[in-house]
């Protein structure tokens, strides 16, 4: 039985990654990733998507502030958030994070409040979506694991 | 790039002292970027391909370890030789085109191969760097097969595949060029309807692949990997 659930479980790893790789929210980039991880390093993927959480959190909140001072909108500084967003989603296969950046900046370069309050809630949302599927797809791995784990002493 | 090969292979039994387990001829090397994930990224590449690496977050700190940062206390320094020095270009503070630059500037470690990364394709910056005495010039995001080309390449102590001049077209790994929004495959705009997070069970794919690992291969995929290329100038 428990074996069972193990290759479901499996099999709903396959189907979202699937999903998100025909929506384009993750690129090839993310199967390097995967590759990384191994016996020695067996959380490497969601230790580096954490570090990518974390990170873009803070990026997101120093983005919206920028944008949110009327007074002067530091766009300049806004590019350089957006390059370390760019880099970093690049960086672990999140394509339309990284493409909705590049479109951002583009608005910043032209000093577009408007396009960029715009890009703002894109990304935000988007960032939202490859998080909370990201996070589905750890937790099915957490519990793909562990009930594979358990079937194995059956076996014996 | 005779004399690199002579000065690795100088070099080699010393490395095999402070090499991280095992192997004989492990390759050191010092990368150096300021986002941590990208850190985490090449520093397991590295491992996997059996180099020990060091992995600093900025220019400054690649020199305090190389020991160029002005303190004169580089003697008796050459415990941890470094074969190969990856960094990135856009750093705050020194850019690692500066960081080539200081790299080459010194007698101590011009012989070094310096390969510069960037997540942008921007040929005027390429250019700079290769002339500068890059190795070579890695769109990001690096991949396995680029790291471990790296380190066959300083491992064989060999010159450059075209055998001297450094060919740009041989250097520069084009990868990830996207244009903002103008493409017809499936890709963002910015009008907010297209792709919000509403239950997408219409869009799963009939055949599902059972998988023994968590990788599989990427032809059964069905996403467009082609993208337009991006034309940026420096």
């Amino acid at each position: 039985m428990l074996g069972l659930g193990a290759d479901r479980l499996r099999a709903d790893m396959s189907r979202l990654l699937a999903l998100l790789f025909h929506q384009g929210v993750l690129d090839e980039q993310f199967l390097q990733l995967q590759q990384l991880q191994d016996e020695s390093s067996p959380n490497f993927v969601s230790e580096v998507v954490n570090i990518y959480f974390h990170e873009s959190e803070k990026l997101l909140r120093n983005l919206r502030g920028l944008l949110m001072d009327r007074e002067l909108s530091d766009y300049k500084k806004m590019g350089i958030h957006l390059n370390q967003f760019m880099g970093s989603s690049s960086s672990i296969g999140a394509k339309r994070v990284r493409n909705i950046c590049v479109a951002f900046r583009a608005a910043s370069e032209q000093n577009n409040r408007a396009g960029c309050l715009r890009a703002l809630e894109l990304l935000e949302h988007e960032y939202c979506y490859l998080k909370n599927k990201l996070h589905e797809l750890f937790q099915l791995e957490q519990q793909r694991a562990m009930a594979a784990g358990v079937r194995y002493p059956m076996q014996n | 790039m005779a004399v690199a090969g002579e000065v690795l292979r100088r070099s080699l039994p010393e490395n095999v002292d402070i090499s991280d387990g095992s192997g004989s001829g492990e390759l050191h090397v010092l990368a150096v970027d300021d986002s941590l994930v990208d850190r985490k990224v090449i520093e397991r590449l590295l491992k996997i391909s059996s180099c020990k690496v060091t992995a600093v977050e900025s220019g400054t700190r690649a020199l305090q370890y190389l020991g160029l940062d002005g303190e004169k206390s580089s003697v008796g320094f050459d415990g941890l030789k470094v074969n190969l020095i990856m960094t990135d270009y856009s750093m705050p503070g020194m850019t690692g085109y500066e960081l080539l630059k200081k790299i080459k500037e010194s007698s101590a470690f011009r012989e070094v191969p310096v390969v510069i990364m960037s997540s942008e394709n921007i040929v005027t910056r390429i250019d700079r760097c290769l002339e500068e005495g890059a190795e070579e010039f890695i769109v990001k995001p690096v991949k396995l097969s680029d790291v471990k080309r790296l380190t066959n390449f300083v491992m064989k102590g060999e010159g450059k595949e075209s055998g001297g001049a450094k060919r740009i077209s041989q250097k520069r790994k084009f990868k990830d060029d996207i244009s903002p929004l103008s493409s017809p495959s499936p890709s963002p705009s910015l009008s907010p309807s297209s792709h919000l997070s509403s239950p997408v069970s219409d869009n799963l794919l009939p055949a599902e692949q059972q998988c023994s690992s968590l990788s599989w291969p990427s032809s059964s995929l069905e996403c467009s990997l082609k993208r337009p290329r991006l034309h940026n100038t420096d």
